[in-house]
């Protein structure tokens, strides 16, 4: 489960679970977290969580609420958001580990009987029957490609000498209509594959066939007669 | 590629069958669907997942691409994205010939279109809901979809829950469906800005899908199509796993060879972590498909 750490000047004050779907933080005594300091409004903020995702919104305090330095209104909390209200913080831990078992969940039906409803008045509830596999993989992968940078450089032809770099995921190289190769960039490095016209890319001399070919430093790729070396950089 | 003779009279599904009188008179020139449109399927299972719950059918000469993203426990998932699939392309296919039987010129009134969709995409529902409450071994499966039917120059699109439908135009890449899930809803009503919808954990959740409930309310929009136009219907194990730029960068690069395309989508969600099964279904149109009109239509056309 989620929760917040309060701390004021460096020392925790209280670890507060975020187990309602709707937390208040105030001065005022009936609030969920009360904060007794003048600095803080009656009711100054509310998180709301659903499930694993957790919002903060200010409920137009006097003196505002700060994530991260940055005052909001609303915000959607990630995971280590310090959240400052007067001299009080409150960071925010996610449950990485309950995060990435419902991110691993299948999908699921979120409303029963058809009807829509609005996100605050759903009862979700994760259901057994719906995991599969409970692999403790991080939540949000959208893993970055590894940056291992390279770039051709032509050989012959009115533009010799000059160098591209291949900085997207993808670069065609070649005339559209007559011949067609593009570059991919992939996690584990950098393929060539023929993409369109009769005749097959050229790699140190020999034709490729319709599979991608993994480059290599300094090979030489020839397409629609211009020839240029593929390097690795740095 | 097949040239139709000028002034020849295209009869949609029916090949080698009888034609029309009215070809004789006709002008216009269209393609048969299945020269005009290009269709290319992939379907993976990922690189944690040991099944594949999608299931995916498409046909250039009826004109259909279906694509389901199945859930539920053990092998239900699978079961309900089958069932719609086997349900919806032997519905549809039976709707198509009867079309061109009775009609002569196949299906080219979208509101004709949308109610069949809305019929078929119910009985299927329907189909998979009395499955999963009469086996209790199936309790609790359903199913997304999302379907294009190319008809006389145009597409109608329905879709039900987080499965989707993209069109490359040019330089424009869209995304023509809305998700039915409740990260859609929470972005909808302001709770998570587009950009923070990439980190959320609820991305999961449909609020939509088939059989799970005796009726289903699919979405169903009718769009135009232009020659050179590339339409993408994926499961959300593309869309979650790769950024839209990537996807649109691979179709523009990759569209003059579209099972290159196709492999190389599959291969970028796997390369991002492959954590959810990935299906995807490429369109390129390659020319005009518009429905042969009979020459009293055309007649009635040119004096309204």
């Amino acid at each position: 489960m989620a929760k917040l750490i309060l701390s004021m000047d460096g020392l925790v004050l209280k670890e507060i679970p975020l187990n309602k779907e709707r937390l208040s933080i105030g001065r005022k005594p009936h609030n969920d977290i009360q904060i007794d300091n003048l600095a803080i409004s009656g009711e100054h903020a509310v998180v709301v969580t659903i499930l694993a995702d957790s919002f903060l919104e200010d409920l137009n305090s006097t003196n505002g609420t700060l994530v991260n330095g940055q005052p909001i209104k609303k915000h959607f909390l990630r995971n280590n958001d310090v959240i400052e209200l007067g001299k009080y913080k409150l960071k925010y831990m996610a449950d990485l580990q309950a995060g990435a078992a419902a991110s691993d969940f299948e999908k699921n039906v979120a409303t029963r009987s058809g009807q829509l409803k609005l996100p605050s008045e759903l009862q979700l509830e994760p259901t057994e029957t719906s995991v599969r596999s409970n692999v403790g993989l991080a939540s949000q992968p959208k893993a970055p490609i590894p940056g291992l940078a390279a770039a051709i450089q032509l050989l012959n032809g009115p533009n010799a000498g000059k160098e591209l770099d291949l900085t997207k995921t993808l670069t065609t190289l070649g005339k559209p209509g007559l011949q067609v190769a593009v570059i991919a960039k992939r996690p584990h490095g950098y393929f060539i594959t023929h993409v369109e016209g009769s005749q097959f890319p050229v790699v140190n001399g020999k034709a490729l066939d319709a599979q991608a070919y993994p480059l290599g430093d300094h090979d030489v790729i020839e397409i629609a007669g211009i020839k240029m070396a593929f390097f690795l950089k740095g | 590629m097949f040239m139709p003779q000028s002034g020849m009279r295209i009869w949609i599904g029916v090949p080698n069958g009888p034609l029309p009188l009215a070809s004789v008179f006709a002008g216009t020139v269209s393609m048969m669907l299945r020269d005009a449109l290009e269709m290319v399927v992939r379907t993976d299972p990922g690189v944690i997942r040991s099944h594949n719950e999608d299931a995916v059918f498409a046909d250039a000469g009826l004109g259909i691409a279906i694509l389901a993203d199945g859930m539920g426990g053990y092998n239900a998932g699978e079961v309900a994205s089958g069932m719609a699939i086997t349900r919806l392309t032997d519905d549809l296919t039976r709707v198509i010939s009867s079309c061109v039987t009775q009609e002569g010129s196949g299906c080219s009134d979208p509101s004709v279109i949308e109610r069949h969709i809305v019929n078929e995409v119910g009985a299927a529902n329907f189909a998979i809901f009395h499955a999963s409450q009469s086996c209790a071994q199936y309790s609790g499966m359903g199913t997304t979809l999302v379907m294009a039917w190319f008809y006389d120059n145009r597409m109608s699109v329905a879709h039900v829950g987080d499965s989707r439908l993209y069109r490359l135009r040019g330089q424009a890449f869209e995304l023509l469906t809305r998700d039915h899930s409740l990260l859609q809803e929470q972005i909808d009503n302001g709770m998570v800005s587009p950009e923070e919808a990439r980190y959320a954990e609820n991305r999961n959740l449909v609020t939509r899908a088939l059989g799970v409930d005796p009726s289903v309310d699919a979405e169903v929009n009718d769009f135009d199509v232009q020659a050179g136009d590339i339409v993408l219907l994926c499961s959300d194990g593309l869309n979650d796993m790769v950024e839209d730029d990537d996807i649109a960068l691979t179709l523009s690069a990759l569209g003059g060879n579209l099972p290159l395309a196709a492999d190389h989508l599959i291969q970028l969600a796997n390369d991002h972590g492959g954590r959810d099964n990935v299906s995807v279904i490429l369109i390129k149109v390659l020319g005009d498909y518009s429905a042969p009109k009979g020459w009293w239509q055309r007649l009635f056309g040119c004096l309204k």
